[in-house]
């Protein structure tokens, strides 16, 4: 409570069109991607998208316990989304909140397109996406970096799934809303995508939107997409590119 | 019959017959089945709907109690809604703790009449920053036979048209009742619409056999002059632009339909 307590300041967007944080309408946050970062895990991966922080590891395809739960068909996909205490202005109660609990059901939903789970019948895969600091956008973060840490951990995809917000500020739409443009626009519409199979795997909204500026948003929000879809693929070569150079010192 | 799992040859069934433009219990791809609203139907809420959507059944109570404000809308009341999946509407529903479906089920609920600003919240403070009113909107599904998205949204806005408040007065910090009832204040009609991708084909209001083969799931919810207010995709698969643009489009005409059916005229 002490350090800044922010008041949403009069104008999100200027005259020219420059929002708070000096970006264009249709530009990303500075995103800056990872794999491979944590030991223990069997794939993980971070990210850094403006000020958000986020962390996601993936263990499996692994034994299922409880064992009922498995699948004689397909593997299962368990996803646990999850808010650091302090990853927000007022601290958060660590317990998962029912905010939490719904979107770890809808990143999950947004995975499982991407993953040919009947390859690992009656077994589980656990992701787990912590965000350590947030600032608007944290599922699309956390969908963007879980999919690279599932990639990471050699599970067979069909894609990897990038995801990305846009929304409408001041009546304007814009890219990779920011928690202070979400708080104080009209609208905020998530979607992540798979490029090569031309898919939305994850789609939300809230706010207000005509027929038309939805659509806009949606296409919006897929150029966003595919600007973070090649920053995966980079940081997925770039740890194969280090782990060569370490073998041929 | 009590086991949800739909036997191949019927999934199969289901299936082909929507990639021929037709469904297994005669409906088109974009009818919805019959809609019932009985409002009124517990005296001791201050609000409460009976809906039903073919087999599917709702019913939601609304309570207000007096309560704090959130400390970012000092002068707004609040508005909070849970759902409840009943153990006796489905052999699937468990007893326990809310889990992720009526979670999700609550919240796309919640965020419709939220961002439409159905309920002038500003009209139900009592005191600044220390005492306002909190409504209560409780989904209670009786019998699950799909679409329970759709059924609680209608269900929730008829539960809200139907409330009816005490008169009060506010003497030194304190709420005096007064004789009298006043309705609660709406001032919008949020309806959700959802559809299912079934053999790359959208329908609307699935019910349980088709949401057992469904690939993926879409709700649009509108407000009351067609305006999107809340999306929510759910389920395993995935929707082509094309057919979201297609599903907004559809909604636009179903919304109107549905409406009808709580606000006359």
């Amino acid at each position: 409570m002490l350090n800044t307590l922010r008041k949403v300041p009069e104008k999100l967007i200027d005259e020219n069109n420059v929002r708070l944080d000096r970006r264009g309408v249709n530009d990303l946050r500075p995103v800056k991607i990872e794999a491979g970062v944590l030991v223990n895990a069997d794939g993980s991966a971070y990210i850094e998208q403006g000020k958000n922080k986020i962390l996601a590891a993936v263990y499996g395809p692994k034994e299922l316990h409880p064992k009922h739960l498995a699948l004689p068909d397909r593997a299962i996909l368990r996803c646990r989304y999850h808010m650091a205490p302090f990853s927000v202005q007022e601290r958060k109660s660590p317990a998962p909140s029912r905010r939490e609990m719904e979107l770890s059901k809808v990143i999950r939903e947004s995975l499982e397109p991407s993953i040919f789970l009947e390859y690992y019948p009656r077994t589980s895969i656990d992701l787990f996406i912590e965000v350590l600091q947030a600032d608007g956008g944290t599922r699309c973060a956390g969908i963007t970096v879980a999919s690279l840490a599932l990639a990471d951990a050699g599970i067979p995809m069909r894609d990897l799934v990038a995801a990305c917000a846009a929304g409408k500020v001041e009546g304007k739409l814009v890219l990779d809303l920011t928690d202070l443009e979400d708080k104080g626009g009209e609208a905020d519409l998530p979607l992540a995508w798979m490029p090569t199979l031309n898919s939305v795997t994850l789609l939300q909204m809230d706010g207000m939107l005509t027929t038309d500026e939805f659509e806009q948003a949606v296409n919006i929000a897929i150029e966003g997409c595919k600007q973070i879809y090649k920053l995966q693929k980079e940081a997925l070569k770039a740890k194969y590119v280090a782990v060569r150079e370490e073998a041929e010192e | 019959m009590s086991s949800t799992i739909v036997a191949r040859v019927k999934q199969r069934q289901i299936a082909q017959l929507i990639s021929l433009g037709k469904r297994l219990d005669g409906r088109g791809l974009t009818d919805y089945r019959e809609v019932q609203v009985e409002t009124g139907v517990i005296e001791r809420a201050e609000g409460s709907a009976r809906v039903l959507l073919g087999k599917t059944e709702v019913m939601v109570g609304v309570k207000i109690e007096v309560g704090e404000p959130f400390p970012d809308v000092p002068n707004e009341g609040v508005l909070t809604v849970n759902a409840e999946l009943v153990p006796l509407a489905s052999p699937t529903f468990e007893p326990g703790p809310p889990d992720e479906n009526s979670i999700e089920l609550a919240r796309i609920v919640d965020r419709g009449i939220r961002e439409s600003k159905a309920i002038a919240l500003e009209e139900l403070c009592v005191e600044p920053g220390k005492k306002v009113f909190v409504v209560f909107v409780d989904v209670y599904v009786l019998n699950h036979d799909g679409n329970l998205i759709d059924a609680s949204a209608i269900a929730a806005l008829a539960a809200l048209l139907n409330t009816k408040m005490c008169k009060y007065e506010v003497k030194e910090g304190e709420i005096k009742i007064k004789p009298g009832y006043s309705p609660l204040p709406i001032r919008n009609y949020p309806i959700a619409v959802t559809f299912a991708k079934i053999s790359d084909k959208l329908v609307v209001d699935p019910w349980l056999d088709e949401e057992q083969v469904m690939d993926a799931r879409l709700t649009i919810t509108m407000e009351k002059d067609g305006k999107i207010c809340a999306v929510q995709k759910g389920g395993y698969g995935y929707f082509t632009t094309q057919q979201i643009s297609e599903a907004a489009k559809i909604a636009q005409e179903k919304t109107q339909e549905l409406r009808k059916h709580l606000v006359k005229g």
